[in-house]
């Protein structure tokens, strides 16, 4: 079970994103960095998957270089082997990644495909929910978006999406694509043994040509912010009446 | 001249009245251009769920239609949308339709531009549009230049409130797309029933937990409380990390989002994807012991304190007054 994870490096915001004064970017001055959340489940779910049948498992991102710092921590949690396609670090529009992607593949697979490929529902930051079908549909390969449960059964990729109701069920012939959601699998923390062994170097491809696409972004802005007057009910216990005064006005008692 | 199509997805036959949220835009959209605007759904028992939105559209079906299959749903819906030469396509961008529009994109090589909150022009250089979009799941917006002939977009979720329906039947037209038989390799193929009654997502009320919880069996307080009022219980990401509660419990950008009439956060300081997950509530009571946490001052009603003592406190005196 050969299982490719394409992951994306995305700023690792708090409870405020400040933008840069050109109103292009947010300004990561003084946030940390991280895998998007749904692309890091995937990348358990892919480790769990080679412990489960075996094989192996690469990790492969599109980004600046530092993008390595996310290579490595892919290592430390179990991939066997990363992958950077070096770009530059404007945003890509979903056609450009796609395309780029799809050149990497093709190239890292040589004629021999991936059983599955697995990415993450929709990036953190930019959110556009279509670069896996993107480069599924270009490499010919079925594939389903927003799974929350992943099991291989024979020659087929047995997919769980959640519903209102409970879960829809999905069966797709591998060579396979699907992209994943926060709460497929826990991410483990990492081991001492994989930091240790992250830091062998990873392997880097030529960089990528970011071809016309769309759509274009011509600015970032905050959305209006709600000023809200906070009514505070009390402090401590002492709160209960007023609590419970709220609960009948909104009808819940 | 303009035609605008609006994907409406059915569900085993069954229209959400959100997926109809897409409606309102694109009638302000057909108002403005001057354009005719039509409906679409896939599969033969949407007929009757459509009908009644009107005022015309189309009905795809083929025997691989059968139920959701997004591959073959791109596949047919970029088929109708080259044979009747439609130049603006919308959808809901809930999880289906996010999906489909993906297809659609796809097949086409066409941008698609995901969850628009506004369209700001219509008439840019070169029959270019510019809208506005959402990003880090609504803590952040960006304004977007799309410049292809074919504007594909998905509308964001809680942005628009579905329309009325106006009481006259459509007039559907039943659409045979080409499909080969080997894309129903993406079709559900079968469906488990888990939660009966209330969800995250549907219930009034929603009491959820975080960082200040502490622990996985401290959140029975907030179970029992969630009891009385008829709600569930919902978390923050730090619980669902710390195995504190399932995921499925999450509230946020990467879990559900949710739109109760009171939302009660509980030891939840509230980073941007936390809050994006909860600000469709009606009200929002955060229970905190920092007065300065981002939730507390975003919230419309704050109680400042321990919370294991004051969800004590309201629970006796609810269950004091029966």
């Amino acid at each position: 079970m050969n299982i490719l994870v394409c992951v994306k490096r995305v700023p690792a915001p708090g409870a405020r994103i400040v933008l840069t004064d050109d109103s292009q970017d947010i300004d990561t001055r003084h946030l940390g960095f991280t895998t998007s959340p749904h692309e890091e489940c995937a990348v358990e779910a892919a480790v769990q998957l080679k412990e489960r049948h075996g094989g192996t498992t690469t990790v492969l991102t599109l980004g600046p270089p530092d993008a390595v710092e996310q290579l490595r921590y892919s290592v430390s949690v179990g991939a066997d082997r990363v992958v950077l396609v070096p770009a530059d670090s404007t945003e890509w529009d979903p056609q450009a990644t796609a395309s780029a992607l799809v050149e990497a593949i093709e190239d890292l697979e040589g004629g021999s495909p991936f059983d599955l490929i697995l990415f993450g529902n929709e990036s953190a930051d930019s959110g556009g929910y279509q670069v896996g079908i993107r480069v599924a549909r270009a490499l010919g390969r079925p594939v389903i978006s927003g799974l929350k449960g992943i099991e291989i059964d024979g020659d087929q990729m047995v997919g769980r999406r959640e519903t209102d109701e409970g879960f829809e069920v999905y069966r797709l012939p591998l060579p396979a694509v699907a992209a994943a959601k926060e709460g497929i699998t826990l991410p483990r923390y990492p081991t001492l043994p994989g930091r240790l062994k992250s830091r062998r170097p990873e392997l880097l491809q030529d960089p990528a040509e970011m071809k016309a696409g769309g759509p274009e972004q011509v600015s970032l802005l905050k959305p209006a912010e709600e000023v809200t007057e906070t009514v505070i009910l009390g402090h401590g216990a002492d709160a209960a009446p007023g609590v419970v005064r709220l609960l009948e006005e909104v009808g819940l008692l | 001249m303009n035609r605008i199509l609006v994907f409406v997805d059915n569900d085993r036959g069954i229209v959400s009245p959100s997926a109809l949220e897409a409606l309102t835009p694109a009638r302000a959209l057909a108002d403005s251009l001057g354009a005719a605007l039509e409906l679409v759904t896939v599969g033969d028992r949407g007929r009757a769920a459509l009908e009644p939105v009107g005022p015309s559209g189309y009905v795809i079906s083929h025997p691989v239609l059968s139920d959701y299959a997004p591959e073959a749903y791109g596949e047919a819906l970029a088929q109708l949308v080259s044979d009747k030469a439609f130049s603006v396509v919308l959808s809901l961008g809930d999880d289906r339709g996010a999906e489909v529009m993906a297809h659609l994109a796809a097949v086409l090589d066409q941008p698609l531009v995901a969850n628009v909150t506004e369209i700001v022009d219509t008439e840019g250089p070169h029959g270019s549009w510019e809208v506005i979009r959402v990003r880090w799941g609504g803590s952040l917006l960006e304004r977007a230049r799309v410049r292809s002939s074919l504007k594909l977009l998905t509308i964001a979720p809680h942005t628009f409130c579905a329309p009325e329906a106006d009481g006259e039947a459509g007039r559907f037209t039943t659409f045979v797309p080409e499909i080969p038989d080997s894309l129903a390799r993406t079709r559900v193929v079968e469906r488990v029933k888990l939660a009966e009654g209330l969800t995250l997502a549907t219930a009034p009320v929603v009491v959820s937990g975080g960082r200040g919880v502490g622990s996985a069996e401290n959140f029975a307080v907030l179970e029992e409380l969630a009891d009385l009022l008829g709600g569930v219980v919902g978390c923050s990401r730090v619980a669902t990390n710390n195995g504190w509660r399932p995921h499925s419990d999450q509230v946020g950008q990467t879990g559900t989002r949710i739109a109760p009439d009171l939302y009660i956060a509980c030891g939840i300081s509230g980073a941007v994807q936390h809050w994006v997950g909860c600000m469709a509530s009606k009200q929002i009571l955060a229970i905190n012991t920092d007065p300065e946490a981002p939730l507390v001052t975003k919230a419309d009603y704050a109680v400042i304190g321990d919370l294991h003592e004051i969800l004590g406190a309201v629970i006796a005196e609810i269950k004091a007054r029966t």
